[in-house]
């Protein structure tokens, strides 16, 4: 290259550098700055009693749970749908596989909506659900109570998993899970020694997607869950004291909301780790 | 042969079907209840249209300037080095991992005329919070790492041959850029401009406080209108609006399949 074209390109790299760096500065960095510091505007002691409430423990108590349980069931498919979709050829492999992905283009209010067509009082599971009740004297209720807030977190973090071990469970092959079959390897053993060593690092790495996103959750579940101090996570919560609208609530729900950045902070430097540690496996394997 | 088939597949279908599948075909269910001229009727109520309409317009708007800065962060992130590269290329995904509510009331009271950027505005006459400016804005945060995660990958997967061979045959950078990578690059480019677009016309909690939800001026999004009909219990239009909505998802998710199956198709002849 001459000169000129040369210097050329060194200036657009400057211009488009300059770009980005002001684009991630202004759009994604400040307003993290701004939740800091809003959350810190009322000095230290303000900032802990706002995150020592009842309801705010209480909120953090369930979105603990609820991420735990969202994490958990779908872990169990994300590891059953792979092995399905990858060990196997079959016919409507692509639909299934296009089907567990609908969560992610599906709005999170929907997902709220749907369980309460299935589970409300309009829904068709109602008169199910009044005849267990019956039977077995209970007060069972989806809707407006903890198992909505579970199922809520369960439907929008449903394919975070799959959608991680799949493809590397297809750039893998099955060779050798094909290979200790005819061996006499049964399945649980072929998985144990063959696949999960393979499927280990994205299936913790889709674990801690779908558990930050489950942390987060706010339409699905606002959709279902109206008791404050009761079925609201930590989201909700935020929104109820922003809501509220006198200053000092506003700048608890900062406060709250400051939890939840530095939470977003810690899975975006694990996520920097593992795709490092990915390039790299995937160096040594190639 | 494997063991495992029908066990894992007889599980991946049960828990597709209980904890998805079929409490979306209740809403198409009860949906079905009503009739074509109630359903149109619902469907055809002011707000409700202008709502779509908001949505829509904004989604797109953001997708458009999402694919602009997409392209240059991508760009940026494949082919140069500099200081703080691995931070850029990590804070990009924030959008994914920050609970959609917390960007919300943020991006709400920074724009706001009391907020840093806001007040800069204001000076000038520019409301950005409670206006279409702010949704865009909003759209644009949750939208950009759908298209740099598109782009990324293809471009560090592309043939430098072809690059090579333009540069030979005498092409100027700006040239091969625009002749040769981005049309390399467009299939990508679209994954991502609908995976932001779908994103941004069902989203919630992100556009609800910095959107003003005024019907006055058109700034309720359509999920915000979904939600309001449920705490006014009224499922109808509930469900006819969420159909429409999901008739929408599911034409996006389509021509993404359609756009991916095409792709590999190319890649594999090649």
């Amino acid at each position: 290259m001459d000169n000129t074209t040369q210097r050329g390109s060194s200036l657009v790299k400057g211009i488009l550098i300059t770009i980005s760096i002001l684009f991630v500065g202004i759009m994604l960095i400040l307003p993290m700055v701004y939740v800091i510091s809003s959350a810190l505007s009322k000095g230290f002691s303000f900032y802990f009693r706002s995150l020592t409430t009842e309801y705010v423990v209480s909120a953090l108590l369930l979105t603990l749970l609820a991420t735990l349980v969202a994490v958990g069931v779908n872990t169990f498919f994300g590891i059953m749908a792979s092995w399905a979709l990858t060990r196997f050829q079959f016919k409507g492999k692509q639909v299934l596989a296009t089907l567990i992905d609908i969560p992610f283009s599906i709005s999170p209010v929907i997902a709220g909506l749907s369980y309460i067509m299935t589970f409300g009082r309009m829904g068709w599971a109602a008169p199910l659900m009044d005849w267990i009740n019956r039977t077995f004297h209970t007060d069972f209720q989806v809707v407006f109570a903890l198992p909505g807030v579970l199922l809520a977190t369960i439907f929008v973090t449903f394919p975070f998993i799959s959608r991680e071990v799949i493809p590397v469970l297809n750039s893998e092959g099955c060779d050798e899970e094909e290979a200790a079959a005819l061996m006499g390897a049964g399945g649980f053993t072929i998985f144990r020694k063959i696949t999960f060593p393979k499927m280990k690092w994205a299936l913790i790495y889709g674990m801690i997607l779908c558990g930050a996103r489950a942390l987060g959750e706010f339409g699905a579940v606002s959709a279902l869950s109206k008791t404050r101090g009761r079925t609201f996570t930590l989201p909700l919560e935020i929104d109820a004291l922003y809501m509220s609208g006198d200053s000092d609530s506003i700048v608890s729900a900062f406060s709250v909301s400051s939890i939840l950045v530095i939470l977003a902070i810690i899975v975006l430097i694990l996520r920097n780790i593992f795709e490092y540690r990915e390039k790299r496996s995937g160096r040594k394997a190639g | 042969m494997i063991p495992g088939f029908g066990l894992s597949l007889g599980i991946t279908v049960l828990m597709l079907s209980v904890l998805i599948l079929i409490p979306l075909v209740s809403v198409l269910l009860y949906s079905l209840k009503l009739s074509p001229a109630q359903f149109a009727r619902l469907l055809t109520n002011e707000n409700v249209l202008f709502a779509f309409a908001t949505s829509i317009t904004c989604s797109l708007i953001a997708a458009l300037i999402n694919c602009f800065f997409g392209i240059i962060l991508a760009w940026v992130l494949v082919r140069y080095d500099f200081p703080g590269k691995r931070i850029l290329d990590g804070v990009i995904e924030l959008p994914f991992c920050l609970p959609t509510a917390v960007a919300g009331i943020t991006l709400s009271k920074l724009y706001s005329d009391s907020g840093w950027v806001g007040g800069l505005f204001s000076r000038v006459g520019v409301k950005i919070s409670y206006t279409h400016i702010g949704l865009v804005l909003a759209l644009i945060f949750i939208g950009i790492p759908f298209v740099v995660r598109a782009i990324v990958p293809v471009l560090e997967n592309l043939d430098p041959q072809l690059e090579e061979a333009a540069y030979a045959l005498g092409a100027s950078s700006r040239i091969t850029f625009f002749k040769i990578i981005l049309s390399e690059l467009r299939p990508a480019l679209l994954t991502g401009f609908a995976l932001a677009f779908a994103r941004g016309v069902g989203e919630y909690g992100s556009v609800i406080y910095i959107s003003g939800n005024s019907a006055k001026d058109h700034t309720q999004v359509i999920s915000y209108v979904i939600m309001q009909k449920l705490n006014y219990m009224d499922y109808a239009s509930a469900t006819a609006i969420a159909l429409v909505l999901l008739l929408i998802s599911f034409g996006i998710l389509f021509f993404i399949n359609v756009i991916q199956i095409r792709q590999s198709r190319r890649t594999n002849f090649r």
